[in-house]
């Protein structure tokens, strides 16, 4: 079989029902791959070849026997590490959480393997998602595949480089400011944010509670599509998941591949490039404007003037709830203990106090000190109170825009992907990476990732980001078929075949 | 250090504590108190999560991803807890929010999964009510309001086993084993506002405050509150000043506050402690105490200062509860009967005197006594067996009535045989005994000790000849007309009966033989 | 708005149960003070008549039946567990009353 990892995850799921190819073949061939470049790419932490092989073998048996379980029964598929997997060990990509297995299944998780999709392992990411380069893990850093030097965005770099990588052909990522979305951009893979409770949070370790969203990492937008339909939906164990469907996505991406824009309304955030955005970014980015148009498309320019303060209200929402959220970890009920040393008979404060200190990398500590001053009395009403009525602001300049057009639209993140220790000593610098990408987590819209090109003066990937209005996936994925479709019409084919080969000629992946 | 530093200090049990009379401590100052209850509910599964709540299980073994805190799970709000929080406000005259939320009460303590409480914090679900105890007067009754300031939602913690330390408690332990099976079930605290005006019946308010909550609890069926198993605790607020126009002084919190009894004696205690202390110029420390039942004083915990930052927010994994005017005033129309009410109408319906009732109510017999009515018994039999033998009982093990283990069925059950004629009251004192023993039902106590009324005629008869020949002179007497001579006969038969005869039908065969 | 001290987030640390060392401490404190700085524009953006969002979506009224379901057996609660006793997660010793 001619290199099932090079084919999409839509293509595998047509070979198989082709009765052309086995789950065991597909998942093998990814797990070789593993074996043959991640050494390079470290885009996985763990990698479960039994439980993926016996997965995939169930997959064929239900297959032989008719009763497949989904369109995507059989096709194997990365998780994030982020997301808690029964009986495989979820590190959050932290030191805190070394060694543990969780005994429960987030619900991503258990739809994804009811519907017999065989997981290969789970991908590096950086420390508790809080970041946007993975070299805050504390398990090393992922390498671009596309320049080993470099970092594959963040925080979801891991799923996003084995994708790239072709060592899977989709992964689940998460994104609470742009960590499906900005990854995608720098590697010239596909990333959505569902709107936000569209995808059960069950089992997803929460970074902030009030803007994550568990969503697609593929190579295709018809990929996202489907994965997308197989994770999303009603979950009663997730409170502000939402009950009702959404329109099909898998039907949008198939209308937007005949590449027809006629009769859309596309908007271009005035705020959301110009200054600060990378040459090439920008050119690749009026270029594919130019395509939509070219097919149909209005264009218009909006403002969305609180956009500006969006960084800012995120860097109080996020370190106010994760601090919250990961006062949890202090080694008496699971994860790392560590004993403060020269302390006879520590209390359990003690051992707190030296676990934490030890188990958390400096990024996280610095989120969950801003955090807990943010919330401290005294400074609630200026802080966290404060960013809470931005958001607001913001959601009402997203209504406005969107009273005007259908989808609006801007280049994903600010630059291509810079190198593995250029900002991570210069935190604020490193923010600005999720500048285009935040909006939309604090509204609570759906946002998606397109690759469109590489910037002429690195010749890395750019991407395109579309955003529409919350309840409207379906949008996203029309919009960003049509542009696809453009693009690779355009290129000859996608544009991950313009990337470096990671194994030497002859190599067997 | 100087004699006002050594004041200053917080006291531990091993010092003498200064302690002025709890008469000259009304005489000089004006007692303010705060109770906070917390009430367990008794829903079948947890606030946030599908685990049971049955008290008792194994370690551990009642626990899921959600009330474990475990890394990615969610809660999800049990609509029972809901339901059980809005009928304690109404029955609380609260007004109930229309719109609330819950919030992260942050800190750190490993009985807390999370390491944050999910509470409620600026919104709680009824705020704004008051309810009228009744206090046992000389006369009767006297009634005083109380305002509440709010009942709000919660969550419990686990619970510490402390080991290696002399008694098992906190101080001097090696170290702790938590069993979780607690941490998630539902629990509502109501605050009382200041009370204010109690004067010297301080502590009598507090208590009759806590044992009339509780019956209202016990009626609306939302809780077991029972204080021995904590599913009913009491927080003891209490404060000082030198008259009731001055500001409020200085307050300290009192917990382990375990028993009815208790929340009487922690009141006395800490208006004595505080007195003594102000009146030499000390000052009350802001901090939490713990009762000792057993020594009968409060001792120092940690000092409850403002520096103990919550930073309350509102809880991102959950969504406003707006409970429908509709669902409420539904609610509101299936309360049961408020208290006063209920008192009322069953002193007419059973016909008690107003000491009667007061002696009825002020043992905690209310509920006693009308299950053991409701199971056939009459009101003053009820009343006589819970108010006698069973409250001098309870008293002597030092429990609450409601805490014996015996029920208004077993109370019930005895009346039957007396009034069978199976036994008679002496010898249902020994049934009682036997059932508080352990040793079974009534029935079932009856027949193990063999103290079933002998009712064999025969039997009787032959006694009767043997007392009779026995006493020739008394007989003589009876014979001569001297009917009151019969009860040294009586005596006798009953004495070699051992008690178990019908006393009335022994004199009836001793007179017709002798007649 | 005023600049973070030292000493502010020493507190602050303790807040959190963080055991930071002085050489941590030289290094966040003035980390902190450039992001606090970046951010103090939040201050002035909102009007006071401006609602605050915590959530995205306006849901609310969503509950569970109490109804009990399958949760973890003991074995499954204790297994990542440092330390276990009797059934139970062993932690040091704990100071103060609660």
């Amino acid at each position: 079989m001619s290199n099932l990892t090079r084919r999409t995850a839509a293509e595998l799921a047509d070979l198989l029902a082709a009765g052309e190819t086995t789950s065991v073949e597909i998942t093998s061939a990814h797990l070789d791959r593993i074996t043959a470049v991640d050494a390079q790419v470290h885009a996985f932490l763990h990698v479960d070849t039994e439980g993926a092989l016996a997965a995939a073998g169930a997959a064929d048996q239900r297959r032989a026997a008719g009763s497949v379980s989904s369109t995507l029964d059989g096709v194997p598929i990365a998780v994030k590490d982020i997301l808690v997997t029964k009986g495989l060990p979820t590190t959050c990509g932290s030191r805190i959480l070394q060694g543990w297995v969780p005994p429960y299944d987030a619900t991503v998780v258990s739809r994804l393997k009811a519907a017999g999709l065989p997981i290969l392992g789970k991908t590096n990411m950086d420390e508790f998602a809080m970041g946007s380069s993975t070299e805050h893990s504390a398990y090393g850093p992922t390498h671009n595949p596309w320049d080993l030097d470099r970092i594959p965005g963040g925080s979801g770099g891991g799923s996003a480089a084995a994708v790239a990588a072709f060592e899977a052909p989709m992964a689940i990522g998460t994104d609470t400011g742009g960590s499906i979305r900005q990854p995608g951009a720098v590697t010239g893979t596909v990333g959505v944010k569902p709107t936000f409770g569209g995808v059960s949070r069950y089992g997803l370790v929460a970074l902030a509670n009030s803007l994550d969203q568990a969503g697609p990492v593929t190579r295709t937008i018809l990929d996202a599509a489907l994965l997308h339909e197989v994770v999303g939906g009603h979950d009663p164990l997730d409170s502000t998941s939402i009950d009702q469907r959404l329109p099909s996505l898998v039907d949008a991406a198939r209308q937007g591949s005949s590449g027809d824009m006629s009769g859309v309304r596309i908007g271009v955030v005035k705020e959301l490039g110009g200054e600060g955005y990378q040459t090439g970014v920008g050119e690749r980015f009026e270029e594919s404007v130019a395509l939509l148009v070219g097919a149909g498309a209005e264009v218009v320019e909006v403002s969305c003037p609180h956009f500006v303060h969006a960084l800012a209200a995120y860097y109080l929402i996020l370190p106010s709830e994760a601090s919250s959220n990961l006062a949890k970890f202090d080694a008496m009920r699971y994860g790392l203990r560590v004993l403060p040393e020269g302390v006879e008979a520590p209390s359990a404060e003690e051992v707190m106090r030296a676990t934490r200190d030890a188990g958390f990398g400096d990024e996280v500590k610095r989120r969950i000190i801003l955090g807990t001053y943010a919330l401290s009395s005294g400074y609630y009403d200026a802080y966290y109170g404060q960013a809470q009525k931005v958001r607001t602001l913001i959601s009402r300049d997203f209504e406005a825009a969107f009273g005007q057009v259908d989808v609006l639209v801007s280049p994903t993140a600010p630059t291509t992907a810079f190198r593995i220790g250029e900002k991570v000593d210069d935190p604020v610098s490193m923010y600005l990476n999720d500048i285009a990408t935040i909006p939309a987590n604090l509204a609570g819209v759906p946002g998606l990732s397109v690759p469109n090109g590489l910037a002429a003066e690195d010749g890395l990937p750019t991407g395109f980001q579309v955003l529409a209005p919350a309840m409207a996936d379906d949008r996203l994925y029309r919009v960003g078929s049509a542009l696809e479709s453009l693009l690779v019409q355009q290129w000859g084919g996608p544009l991950l075949a313009q990337a470096p080969s990671l194994v030497s000629e002859g190599a067997s992946a | 250090m100087s004699g006002l530093d050594k004041l200053d200090q917080p006291d531990r049990l091993d010092q003498p504590v200064a302690l002025m009379s709890y008469e000259e401590a009304l005489t000089r100052f004006d007692p303010v108190m705060g109770l906070e209850v917390h009430v367990e509910l008794n829903t079948a599964s947890k606030m946030f999560c599908g685990c049971p709540t049955e008290f008792g299980a194994e370690p551990n073994s009642q626990v899921c991803p959600v009330c474990l805190g475990l890394p990615g799970a969610m809660p999800v709000v049990n609509e029972t807890a809901v339901e059980s929080a809005i009928r304690i406000g109404l029955a609380l005259n609260c007004e109930i929010a229309p719109w609330c939320r819950f919030a992260r009460k942050n800190y750190f303590y490993p009985d807390m999964p999370k390491n944050f409480q999910t509470s409620q914090y600026d919104e709680p679900i009824a705020f704004n009510g008051w309810t009228e105890v009744q206090l046992v007067t000389a006369d009767g009754f006297d009634t005083v309001r109380v305002e509440i300031e709010r009942a709000h939602m919660e969550e419990d913690t686990g619970k510490s086993l402390h080991v290696g330390g002399a008694t098992g408690r906190i101080h001097g332990a090696d170290h702790s084993l938590v069993d979780y099976n607690r941490a998630g079930i539902p629990l509502i605290e109501i605050v009382t506002k200041p009370i204010e005006g109690a004067g010297e019946r301080a502590p009598q308010v507090a208590r009759a405050y806590v044992a009339q909550l509780r019956d209202m609890l016990l009626g609306l069926g939302v809780s077991d509150v029972r204080m021995e198993q904590g599913s009913l605790r009491c927080d003891v607020n209490l404060s000082l000043r030198p008259s009731a126009d001055a500001p409020l002084g200085t307050r300290t919190e009192t917990k382990n506050v375990n028993s009815l009894r208790s929340v009487d004696r922690a009141v006395r205690y800490e208006i004595g402690r505080q007195a003594a202390r102000l009146s030499e110029g000390g000052r009350i420390v802001q901090e939490t105490r713990h009762w000792h039942e057993d020594r009968g004083v409060t001792t120092s915990g940690r000092e409850k200062s403002d520096a103990e930052d919550y930073r309350y927010f509102p809880e991102p994994d959950l969504v406003p509860m707006a409970p429908s005017r509709a669902w409420v005033d539904r609610l509101r129309s299936v309360l049961p009967e408020p208290p006063r009410e209920r008192r009322t109408r069953l002193q007419e319906e059973w016909g008690f005197g107003d000491l009667e009732m007061r002696d009825t109510v002020g043992a905690g017999a209310l509920s006693l006594v009308e299950e053991t009515i409701a199971a056939g018994t009459s009101p003053a039999a009820a009343r006589k067996w819970w108010l006698s033998d069973l409250a001098r009982r309870a008293n002597e093990q030092g429990v609450e009535l409601a805490e014996l283990s015996v029920t208004p069925s077993d109370v019930a059950r005895v009346q039957a045989l007396v009034d069978e004629g199976k036994i008679n009251d002496k010898i249902a004192r020994q049934v009682f005994e036997g059932v508080l023993a352990g040793e079974g039902t009534p029935d079932e106590v009856v027949a193990r000790r063999g103290l079933a009324v002998v009712s064999d005629e025969g039997a009787l008869s032959e006694a009767v000849d043997r007392a009779i020949a026995a006493n020739p002179a008394v007989a003589d007497k009876i014979r001569n007309g001297k009917i009151a001579a019969a009860g040294a006969l009586i005596g006798a038969v009953m004495k070699e009966m051992r008690g178990q005869a019908d006393a009335g039908r022994v004199r009836e065969l001793i007179l017709a033989k002798l007649s | 708005m005023p600049e973070i001290t030292r000493e502010e987030v020493a507190h602050l640390a303790d807040l959190a149960r963080i055991e930071l060392s002085d050489a941590e401490l030289d290094h966040l404190a003035p980390q902190l003070a450039v992001i606090l700085d970046s951010i103090k524009s939040i201050s002035d953006v909102a009007a006071q008549d401006v609602p605050p969002t915590s959530h995205a979506l306006p849901l609310t009224n969503v509950f569970r039946a109490d109804v009990v379901r399958p949760g973890l057996t003991a074995a499954e609660a204790l297994a990542g567990a440092p330390v276990v006793e009797q059934q139970r997660f062993s932690v040091p010793r704990i100071l103060g009353e609660s």
